[in-house]
Order: C-alpha cells, then sequence, then structure tokens
C-alpha cells in the first residue's frame, strides 16, 4: 500500500528515488502528457459551461484521480515511489529543505526566474520545459515573489470547518468548502500557492513544476481531513446539474471513474498522519 | 506542444490584421450578426471596453469576440499581435493563461499582468 509522506520527512534516499523517477518519466515523454492534459482542463474549463478539472464541485475528485495517474506512473519506474506531500502552512518559508539543492532546487534568480541549483535547473539538461505558454524553455520560480504570505494554520482550519461541501452555482462564485480551498472565494488556499511559487506554477502549465504535484497532494490530503470532520456532509451536488459533474457521472478525460468512487482515498493510498 | 510553425504563421497573419485596425476588425462581424437576425443594423457604438496600448514596451490590445477558442469570454486579448487566453470569472474578474491563480480586475490589467510576467518574451499561440 502506498504510504504518502509529508516531504519534511523524506530521508535523503526517497528523496533521490523520487527525483529520479520524475526525471525519467521527463525523459520518456509521459511527463509532458500530465501537463497538456492539465492545460487543456484549465483552458477549457468555465463558469457558464462545462467544468471537470476546476472551478467546479469535480475540482477534488478530478485531481485525485489526476495525482492517483501520475504516481502510478511514478510506480512504474520505481515500485517504491509515493507522492509526498507539502504542508505549506508549516513550511512555508523559501528556507523549507523543500527546497533545498538535494531535492526541488531554490526559486529563480531576478533577472528572468530560472531556477539555477537542484536537478531540475535548466544547466542539468534533465528538464526542458516543452509543453510551454511562452517561448522559455526552462523552469522559473519566484517563491514569494508575489508579496503575499502562504496559508496560515488558522486560514487552513477556517476552510475545514465548513459544513456544505460546494453549493450553486457550483463555480467559482459558490459558498462551501470546495470553492474556499480551491480560492476562488475567501481566504483562498490552493489557488494562492500556486500565486507564491510563481513562474510556471502561476500557469495554466503549472505541472510544469514537480512541486505541483506535491501541493496537490496536501490539497488532497485536506479533502480527506474534511471528510473525517464531516462524516455527514458528503459531495454535492448528487443530480442533475448542467455542466457539473454529479456524484455519480463520469469525469472527462478518463470517463470511467465518478466522484463517488473516489470518495475514499484509503483504497488507493494512506496518509502518513491522520 | 505548439505547432511552431503553421500554426504560428496563422496567428501571425491574424496579429497584423489587428495591428492594422483593431475597429475595422471588429465591424464586419457586428455588421454581419445584424444582417443574421434580420433588423436593421444598430448603429455603430463605441466599444467601452476596447484597449490599444504600449505596456512596458509590448503592445496589448483587447476587443469584443464571439466564441470559438474564447469558450465564452465575448473577448479577445493579444500581446504583440499574439493572442492571449484570457476568461472572465463568475464574479467579473478576470484570469489569463499566464496569470491563471490571480483574478484582476478587466481584460487589460489580465494583459498588463501577463506582460509583467513574460518578461519581454514572446507568447506562444495556445491550441
Amino acid at each position: 500500500m502506498t504510504v504518502r509522506k509529508n516531504q519534511a520527512n523524506l530521508t535523503a534516499d526517497e528523496k533521490r528515488r523520487l527525483v529520479a523517477a520524475l526525471i525519467e518519466l521527463k525523459r520518456t515523454g509521459r511527463y509532458d502528457g500530465f501537463v497538456t492534459t492539465h492545460n487543456a482542463f484549465i483552458l477549457g474549463d468555465t463558469d457558464n459551461g462545462e467544468r471537470v478539472g476546476h472551478r467546479s464541485p469535480s475540482f477534488l475528485p478530478w485531481h485525485r484521480r489526476f495525482l492517483l495517474e501520475f504516481e502510478r506512473a511514478l510506480q512504474s519506474v520505481d515500485a517504491s515511489v509515493a507522492l509526498p506531500y507539502w504542508d505549506w502552512s508549516a513550511d512555508r518559508t523559501t528556507r523549507a529543505a523543500l527546497w533545498g539543492p538535494d531535492f526541488l532546487g531554490g526559486t529563480g534568480r531576478s533577472v528572468d526566474g530560472r531556477v539555477t541549483d537542484g536537478p531540475f535547473a535548466a544547466s542539468t539538461g534533465d528538464w526542458p520545459i516543452s509543453v510551454r505558454v511562452d517561448t522559455r524553455t526552462y523552469l522559473r520560480r519566484s517563491l514569494g515573489g508575489s508579496g503575499r504570505q502562504l496559508p496560515t494554520p488558522a486560514e487552513v482550519e477556517s476552510v475545514l470547518a465548513m459544513s456544505t461541501y460546494d453549493m450553486a452555482p457550483w463555480n467559482s462564485a459558490s459558498d462551501g468548502f470546495r470553492n474556499h480551498l480551491e480560492g476562488w472565494r475567501g481566504v483562498n488556499l490552493h489557488n494562492r500557492v500556486h500565486v507564491w511559487v510563481g513562474g510556471q506554477m502561476g500557469t495554466g502549465v503549472s505541472p510544469n513544476d514537480p512541486v505541483f504535484w506535491l501541493h496537490h497532494a496536501y490539497v488532497d490530503k485536506l479533502w480527506a481531513e474534511w471528510q473525517r470532520r464531516h462524516p455527514d456532509s458528503g459531495y454535492l451536488p448528487l443530480a442533475g446539474t448542467p455542466d457539473v459533474v454529479d456524484r455519480g457521472e463520469t469525469m472527462k478525460p478518463w470517463n470511467d471513474s465518478t466522484p463517488a468512487d473516489l470518495l475514499d482515498h484509503t483504497r488507493h493510498y494512506t496518509f502518513d498522519t491522520a | 506542444m505548439p505547432d511552431p510553425t503553421r500554426r504560428h504563421a496563422l496567428r501571425g497573419a491574424a496579429g497584423l490584421a489587428v495591428t492594422a485596425g483593431a475597429f475595422t476588425a471588429v465591424s464586419p462581424s457586428r455588421a454581419s450578426a445584424a444582417d443574421h437576425h434580420g433588423g436593421p443594423a444598430p448603429a455603430p457604438s463605441p466599444a467601452p471596453f476596447d484597449f490599444d496600448e504600449v505596456y512596458r514596451g509590448r503592445r496589448i490590445q483587447g476587443r469584443p469576440s464571439g466564441g470559438g477558442h474564447h469558450h465564452g469570454a465575448g473577448y479577445a486579448v493579444f500581446v504583440d499581435g499574439v493572442e492571449l487566453h484570457v476568461m472572465r470569472n463568475a464574479d467579473g474578474t478576470w484570469i489569463s493563461v499566464v496569470s491563471h491563480y490571480d483574478p484582476v480586475p478587466s481584460p487589460r490589467a489580465a494583459a498588463r499582468a501577463a506582460v509583467e510576467e513574460l518578461r519581454g518574451v514572446p507568447l506562444l499561440p495556445f491550441n
């Protein structure tokens, strides 16, 4: 059984194995397929039209499935690898071990945002940015450059306390847990972290930065924590909602699993802590 | 990865047309829409949200547009003639593919945010 650990507790060997698997997926082109898929949904998901991956109730199950597919790809390279999660409410500075040269590398240089250390720096030749929105082929970051701070534990708590999963109009204007976690409304958790990292993480091709997976693994963990706290609440909407994935409807692009199928993460993995 | 040859060339041509005159590019579609409904063509009115300016050395333009690539945004934004994918949020704020997670108040603000993020490099046309 896969156990997803806090990245702060990974051993040097676990970091090395994860990095090696990421680079192997990149080398074979499989990695870039995930970037392409993500951007297609970023461009296609709209508040007044069909929406599956973002700004809609299925934001959480869609990304759970997306991460499962990615984790299985990593495990096809090295069966010992699991996706770690980044608790950005705890490891909230540029000095966190996450950004060390032995793991994801640090922020970008000021002149052009280029990441210059660690295994994903352009100089390694291992991490060309191929699926892109501009002509830059190197990984970029601007950690904290937006001037806003990462979410605090108190802000996370305020969102976990919300008892309703989601509500009409089931988009970026909705009240409820999902949209406050996604961040179009209220204290803004998930969106703010993308902006804090900057570079490709602020764009539709955000999975170009490997920290995307660690960020979303934590968003996924927060969903599981919300479920534990609100056993009488569940995924909404249940049925008959135009343009939105109801509880029992399949999700694109896989078309073979529903939000209901993905509510129990323990069928696939567990977390190192509750 | 976007096809760097044909698609880029097509977009480049579209960009040149826009550069030649944003208003002339808009007018024919309005006329044809009026014809389609069979009524008299409405008097041309200034499009309040059009913009065409140079920001930090980049030409940014915005104008209403219909359907197609714009997923209902009803609005097209260009940076140096290359279309920037933009989207209107339900609360009236805007994002672009370059600053997707950080809404701003208007398409012009989204274009300016994109220019700041691009730091002088060309935008690639979206698929």
